[in-house]
């Protein structure tokens, strides 16, 4: 026998629009970190869901320790010892710890004897847990570690992580490294799965490169740098943003002052004291851990949610922080949610429709309540010439259109109103490579042009490669600015994890 | 053992020819059905078919018949597109109605023995009004405190009829009428001009035709119409752009109430000419169809309004000839309704079937 204790043989997978995995072949030894490197959309979550018994493939078999896999369900896989951490926690909020531990196991197993086993593994593997806490109180380091204690409770051989740090704190990454690490002493074989090339080089053996759906390359990590990596990740050479700051003015386009919002609900965080000014042309970045008050500063700073709010939000002189949205717009304000689907695009409408749902100031769109459509129409051509939208037409559904494109459309829809100030949450948010490129550049080239942008992210590289300069926010608290060259990125981290923030 | 669950699935991009076509197969199979009832029933379901289908039409005081169903049928439904696009599911169109016909009826009962070209468009307003107000109510409720407008519209249903039932008994009893429970009859000033000697069809489906239009033009040309869908779609996308949803809430009740008040008030002043207790065979709940089965579309709700116009004249025949309960027009009805769904349904996801282990 060898020391594999996965093959992969020819697993293809289409979906209605898209081969999702074409042809992918690739070997994980046993006992080692394999890394599974790709792009969002490169095919990662087709194939571990086939793996994880969540899809069947069309084509290809895979052999797990000599034998061939064939898992109808999740808990299938469990049982052949093979579990997984997705990136999306697959918890219920409202219940505790120990009642999410106790859904999770397939077996009968008794509370005690629950306990018993969960405060060993907490102890070997350094994962301590109040068992007692509801879920929504905890953070996402604390969730993805219920996650963990989960699956190993059924004491699986191969562990599969999702994304596993996308929502961590620089420090939470260093601990979920070292749990990892004893679990590999052990014996247990982890395939990591990760769009980020300095985890694969940190922690990785091996690694398999997807693009496309198909396997780039499989190999030892050894010969690999972090740009080797890339160039295979990506296929091509992006090139390099600069960014620099000469155009920002001395002028103050926005400034909050202890906004305060409470909403005396567990599911939504209380905002406190939040202040901050951004000058004409500056990209102010507010980087944290998703689930500290991001998509509540937004909807305030957007109008959408704005019933209660207290303290003060001075933009052209006039305290706006009670205008709807439509007010704002009129001042030539922009927004564009992290939500693309339902909320900054009706998907059951088509591109040229969608125009309208943001009716910037002087636009020719309207006149007396009467739809002008052929205005529509060519500002819906303008939007996909000058962002390169890849669509058959301005009367394509907003939901056929790829996650990267449509918001590319919607981006391209807000940049063209030629707003004086954008507010933009997680602008490259689940969207390939090529086109985080665009988006970026284009944020710079509008600050360029005086625009103040505030970018909410919690992609730290983003924001250090646009912003001028960064805050943190961290639990309903926003942290003071620093200029973005004068901060380093584990200086961020601590104030994500809370530290340093008063 | 082996368990076999079925399970919908979308499809991914369902077929346009295929969602043009739901109402057509609906109807089909409702014909269809139809026939397996009437021969279950001991009927040569052929002939049950023409009974109920084709002879009620195929005279010119039957066609004139089919368009003074169809007149109300489609102006109601058209109002409730406004509501139904907005995912606000009015569903006391038929008290809308029955408001309208007293506040316009009232109108009219009060110049009974006068004479003017002004009568029939106040008491049309009056209509308008009255509808209006009762779709206001559901409205107000909702926005003020967050009521479900289809168990509020619906309730509000009755309290309409009972306030009708109240009047022809009580104040508004026609003083020579033998304690019969019915208004006195209006003055020719207050009714709605026929457009042919002998037949029934009367000025109200110009009336209907005006506010079909109306609506298309609404739904596809204005930022109302463009409102109203997009907070239908999506509430959040709404908010984000800045639309007023209560607003969007309150226009489409009164669209909706005043068009239900205007088709109560042709009913009372056209074919009927004066106020009783029951003056409408449940027009209200069955626009509901109507709208639905024309796509929400307002040349859709055209040829739907003829099709269900058609199941109530075809129930009245089939009485008559067959001696078949009339209430199969109803049965008709729901099957159409039935299959709608069921078709629209079919379009848009699949069945599988998944092992169970």
């Amino acid at each position: 026998m060898d020391n594999l204790i996965l093959k992969i043989d020819n697993i293809s997978k289409s979906f209605p629009r898209v081969k999702a995995n074409k042809n992918v072949t690739f070997n994980i030894k046993r006992n080692t970190v394999h890394a599974l490197l790709g792009e969002n959309g490169a095919g990662k979550s087709t194939f571990v869901k086939i793996l994880y018994g969540l899809l069947k493939p069309d084509e290809g078999k895979i052999f797990f320790n000599d034998n061939v896999l064939n898992v109808q369900s999740p808990s299938e896989a469990r049982q052949k010892k093979i579990g997984m951490v997705f990136q999306h926690f697959s918890l219920f909020d409202s219940l505790t710890v120990r009642e999410n531990l106790i859904l999770g196991i397939d077996t009968n197993m008794s509370f005690s004897n629950l306990q018993k086993k969960v405060n060993e593994i907490s102890d070997k593997y350094q994962l301590p847990l109040d068992l007692d806490a509801p879920i929504n109180t905890l953070s996402a380091g604390q969730k993805q570690r219920v996650e963990i204690v989960r699956i190993l409770l059924q004491d699986p051989e191969l562990l599969i992580m999702d994304e596993p740090t996308s929502v961590l704190t620089p420090q939470e990454v260093e601990s979920l490294f070292k749990t990892l690490n004893t679990l590999l002493k052990e014996g247990r074989t982890i395939l990591y799965i990760t769009h980020k090339l300095e985890e694969v080089i940190n922690l990785c053996d091996e690694v398999t490169i997807l693009r496309d759906g198909s396997v780039i390359e499989s190999s030892k990590l050894e010969n690999e740098t972090a740009e080797s990596l890339a160039t295979k990740m990506l296929g091509k050479k992006l090139s390099e943003i600069k960014t620099d700051y000469s155009h920002i003015s001395n002028l103050i386009s926005l400034k909050a002052e202890n906004l305060s919002l409470n909403f005396n609900d567990p599911f939504f965080t209380d905002l406190k004291n939040i202040s901050f000014s951004v000058k004409e042309g500056e990209i102010f970045g507010i980087a944290g851990v998703a689930g500290n008050g991001q998509s509540e500063l937004m909807s305030l700073l957007t109008g959408e949610g704005i019933r209660g709010v207290t303290g003060s939000l001075i933009y052209n002189s006039v305290d706006i922080k009670n205008f709807n949205p439509k007010k704002r717009r009129d001042m030539s304000i922009a927004f564009v949610p992290e939500n693309r689907l339902g909320h900054s695009a009706v998907p059951e409408l088509t591109l040229s429709e969608n125009i309208l749902i943001s009716q910037f100031p002087n636009n020719n769109f309207t006149n007396n309540g009467i739809i002008n459509h052929s205005n529509i129409d060519t500002q819906a051509k303008k939007v996909i010439d000058q962002f390169n939208v890849v669509t058959p037409g301005i009367d394509a559904k907003a939901s056929s259109l790829s996650g990267g494109n449509l918001q590319k459309f919607v981006i391209g829809r807000e940049i063209l109103t030629k707003p004086k100030l954008l507010i933009i949450s997680h602008p490259t948010w689940g969207i390939d490579a090529g086109a985080e490129h665009a988006i970026r550049k284009s944020l710079i080239e509008l600050a360029k042009n005086g625009t103040s942008i505030i970018v909410i992210s919690q992609d730290l590289d983003e924001l250090f490669e646009i912003s001028h300069s960064i805050s943190v926010i961290f639990n309903g608290q926003l942290s003071k600015s620093y200029e973005t060259k004068n901060i380093s990125v584990s200086e961020i981290g601590l104030l994500m994890g809370g530290k340093g923030i008063d | 053992m082996i368990n076999f669950i079925p399970e919908l699935e979308a499809r991914g991009n369902p077929s346009t020819t295929m969602n043009f076509l739901v109402p057509v197969i609906a109807v089909t199979l409702t014909i269809l059905t139809g026939s397996v009832i009437f021969a279950m029933m001991g009927f040569d379901p052929l002939y049950a078919l023409h009974t109920f289908f084709i002879s009620p039409i195929s005279t010119s005081y039957g066609i004139s018949e089919l368009l003074v169903k169809a007149t109300p049928l489609a102006l109601i439904a058209v109002g409730l597109a406004f509501c139904f696009k907005n995912n606000l599911y009015n569903i006391g169109a038929e008290g809308q109605l029955t408001m309208g016909a007293v506040f316009g009826g009232g109108i009219g009962l009060l110049f009974y023995d006068t004479s003017g070209f002004w009568i029939l468009p106040l008491m049309i307003i009056g209509g308008a009004i009255g509808g209006a107000l009762w779709g206001l109510i559901p409205a107000v409720l909702k926005v003020r405190f967050n009521t479900n407008e289809i168990l509020t519209s619906l309730m509000l249903v009755y309290i309409a009829l009972l306030i009708l039932d109240y009047l022809v008994v009580g104040p508004w009893k026609d003083p020579q009428g033998y304690s019969f429970p019915k208004t006195r009859k209006f003055g020719d000033s207050g009714r709605m001009p026929l457009l042919f000697s002998g037949l029934r069809v009367h000025f109200g489906i110009i009336i209907t035709l005006i506010g079909v239009f109306a609506s298309w033009f609404i739904f596809s040309k204005t930022m109302l119409g463009y409102q109203l869908k997009v907070s239908g779609y999506s509430p959040i996308a709404s908010r984000y752009a800045g639309f007023n949803q209560n607003y969007l809430i309150y226009t489409a009740f009164i669209f909706s109430g005043a068009f239900a008040g205007i088709a109560g008030l042709g009913e009372v002043s056209g074919p009927i000419g004066l106020l009783y207790r029951d003056i409408s065979p449940n027009y209200g709940f069955t626009s509901i169809i109507v709208a639905f089965l024309g796509r929400l579309h307002p040349i859709g709700i055209i040829f739907a309004s003829l099709v269900i116009a058609l199941t109530y004249l075809g129930a009245e025949d089939a009485q008559l000839f067959m001696q078949i309960p009339a209430a199969v027009g109803f049965v008709f009805q729901g099957l159409v309704l039935f299959y709608l769904l069921g078709t629209e349904l079919l379009v848009n996801f699949k069945i599988v079937f998944r092992k169970n282990i």
